[in-house]
């Protein structure tokens, strides 16, 4: 049935490991993976604790479909209370840890307290220990996974774990696994540092079995990857260029946030585009893209693995990195590059690989690059405060300069490390910080793209592009084009995908199936694996549910309807070019609207109706 | 009048060879519609999903449509793709 219906609790306070069974009934209305994981999370700890004290806790959770083979279906998550913002957070990674836990015979595995000197726990199917990590503190995520992979002489160990990011103490650090692919949002890697936890490392043989209907479960994941496979999107463009197919079009349209947001089309995007990264380079003539690569069980394969030009200054007499490893994906493009200014692409490759080599998450980290900048420019911030660094805009020098010294946490790093909320706010000027709930927004601008001014106020991780990606409507035309400059409807259409991709996230599948899939070409997989009546209709009120379950731990963390906005910079500074010139995010056109559909009060709190419709509780 | 065509996400092998950097700028008659230049460049119609002018979204029924363009105007398109 999919769920392999136990978890392990992991006491690091007393040192002690515990299988548990699984909430069947929870995950009934949950499913598992982010909506199941938040319930038990919410259940668990005071929305009001710190979350980098032994109080919080953190959970790792696979999906019902995580590790069978069902296209896309390696997704894990993180859930816990987020340093960054103080909300709920919910990193989700693909690569093959996800599968390799349930593979290993668990659903999930709750942390909590505090272990008095560094570990890691090693999972060996239904044998797990915590185990003395002071050899690998210190060290970054690559040198952890080669120095785990020794020790335990295992080849196939699946390793999550921090880099020295988070245990300096940056509050976007990721937890990154399999090298290169991460739960890269929300700073998840700084609670788990703050645990002294330093790696999972997982060993699963046991096969995800016990599926409800096996025939027909092969018969309805053969169909639905037939869809990704006919799909222009998935089968063909996200193979080929990645998702960093959008640089030039979102440039195009005219929602490209550029310096700091300071304007919305970049000169230098085409030079760090898709298309850029398959040209071969005018100084060594090998492209910057060497290959695709897929995630477990994943048909569409959009991951990109890079190299740096070995004569580039950024890594000309550092041959470690000569070889080819993660590339940049668009948000990492976009936060590194245009959010700076830069446009050299071997510079932002190189800085994207500082961020999988210590863990942090490349959206804040460039994006509280750009900020600074900022603050540099207008001379609130000087060399003394930044230690030398001449922190211009557009230059590659800076930006990976800054990218080593917060992966290592040294110098002005360290600042660089706490987001640009916290820096902006120390250097006199908040409105310079380009985030919602203290979490910087990615890649498109709100100006340009109204619904997405809705879903980063309204995300309920902080600003975020993955709780409802509207992009797919106002731009790209999928599932129907909707025009992006309007914010009638958008109120429906953000409060839609929400709540779909609630539902995708918690079943342990990529949101990027959904540009071919919908709801109802997923339910048939579920329910041909999983116990339990699943169709359309009910996974979308699964993902209502969610949504409102994280809402409500925001709303009891004191968050309020004031925290539901968007920089002012979105607010009152028009576009200055393209499309959307003149036009500013016209969020409070929206918001009313989106509070009603929602069936929540006007200060945004879930009415006892909606509570009781959900099964919240009365 | 001229016009800048950019063509992406492999589209770009449609342009002529004194294209840089997925654009070129051409000179079109007054009364060319959109689907005229597809034809022109050769791009499969089934290919061109995503379709701006100036940056902004033509629908199909629009495409045929001629007389369509004003000098300077860059045309851009895109089979279908999607990121995140």
């Amino acid at each position: 049935m999919a769920w392999t219906e136990k978890i392990l609790r992991v006491n690091l306070t007393q040192g002690t490991v515990t299988p548990e069974p699984l909430n069947m009934d929870w995950a009934m209305q949950y499913l598992g993976q982010r909506g199941l994981a938040s319930k038990y999370l919410a259940a668990e700890i005071d929305p009001k604790c710190d979350p980098l004290s032994a109080d919080n806790k953190l959970i790792m959770t696979t999906g019902p479909l995580t590790g069978t083979s069902a296209s896309t279906a390696g997704r894990y998550s993180v859930v816990t209370k987020g340093p960054l913002t103080g909300a709920i957070a919910c990193s989700n990674s693909g690569g093959f840890l996800g599968a390799e836990l349930k593979n290993a015979g668990w659903d999930m595995i709750i942390f909590e307290g505090r272990a008095k000197s560094p570990v890691y726990l090693y999972v060996e199917n239904e044998t797990a220990e915590i185990r003395p990590a002071d050899a690998l503190w210190g060290r970054t995520v690559w040198e952890t996974d080669a120095m785990l992979h020794r020790k335990h002489q295992d080849p196939l160990l699946r390793i999550a774990t921090i880099g020295r990011a988070a245990e300096k103490g940056c509050l976007y650090a990721a937890i990154v696994n399999d090298l290169h692919r991460a739960a890269g949002r929300s700073g998840v890697g700084a609670v788990m540092a703050s645990k002294n936890l330093k790696a999972v490392a997982v060993r699963g043989t046991r096969g995800v079995g016990n599926l409800k209907d096996p025939a027909r479960f092969l018969q309805s994941t053969a169909a639905a990857k037939k869809l990704l496979a006919e799909s222009g999107v998935t089968g063909k463009g996200l193979p080929t260029f990645g998702t960093q197919v959008l640089m030039n079009v979102i440039n195009e349209v005219g929602a490209l946030p550029t310096r700091n947001g300071s304007a919305v089309q970049f000169d230098g995007a085409r030079d760090i585009s898709g298309e850029a990264m398959r040209e071969p380079r005018k100084t060594d003539h090998r492209p910057n893209l060497t290959t695709n690569a897929g995630c477990f069980a994943c048909t569409i394969a959009c991951g990109r693995i890079s190299t740096v030009d070995r004569g580039h200054f950024t890594i000309s007499n550092k041959p470690e990195y000569w070889g080819a490893s993660g590339g940049l994906e668009y948000e990492a493009a976009w936060a590194l590059g245009t959010d700076t200014g830069v446009s050299d692409l071997d510079a932002l490759t190189y800085a994207n690989f500082l961020c999988n080599e210590d863990g942090m998450d490349p959206i804040s980290f460039g994006a509280t690059v750009a900020a600074a900048m900022e603050l540099y420019q207008i001379g609130a911030l000087t060399k003394t405060d930044t230690g030398g660094l001449e922190l211009n805009f557009g230059s590659a020098e800076a930006l990976v300069r800054a990218a080593e010294l917060t992966a290592k946490g040294e110098g002005f790093g360290l600042e660089l490390g706490l987001g640009s909320k916290r820096l902006c706010a120390k250097y006199g000027h908040p409105e310079f910080s380009m985030t919602v709930k203290g979490q910087e927004f990615p890649a498109y601008d709100p100006r340009g793209i109204q619904g997405m001014g809705l879903t980063y106020a309204t995300s309920n991780r902080g600003a975020c592009h993955l709780r409802s990606y509207t992009v797919s409507s106002e731009i790209l035309g999928l599932p129907v084009k909707t025009d992006p400059l309007a914010t009638e409807g958008k109120a429906e259409l953000v409060k839609t995908f929400q709540d779909v991709t609630a539902a995708v996230d918690s079943i342990g599948l990529c949101v990027f199936s959904t540009f071919a899939w919908s709801l109802a070409d997923i339910a048939p997989q579920l329910d041909a694996a999983c116990k339990g009546e699943w169709n359309a209709a009910r996974l979308l009120e699964a993902g209502e549910r969610i949504w409102n379950l994280e809402r409500e731990f925001n709303n009891a963390a004191g968050f309020t309807k004031k925290d539901d906005t968007l920089p002012e910079r979105m607010l009152k500074e028009p576009a200055g070019t393209g499309p959307a010139k003149g036009k500013v995010n016209n969020l409070a056109a929206m918001l009313p609207e989106y509070y009603k559909l929602r069936g929540w009060t006007e200060e945004g709190v879930p009415t006892a109706a909606t509570r009781r419709r959900l099964g919240l509780g009365a | 009048m001229r016009l800048t065509i950019k063509l992406y996400a492999g589209l770009e092998r449609h342009l002529p060879e004194n294209a840089k950097d997925n654009a070129v700028i051409v000179s079109i008659s007054n009364r060319a519609s959109v689907n005229d230049i597809l034809r022109l460049y050769n791009v499969p119609m089934d290919q061109a999903h995503l379709v701006l002018r100036n940056g902004v979204y033509i629908p199909p029924a629009q495409r045929d449509a001629s007389g369509f363009f004003v000098d300077g105007d860059t045309l851009a398109i895109w089979p279908p793709v999607a990121g995140g």
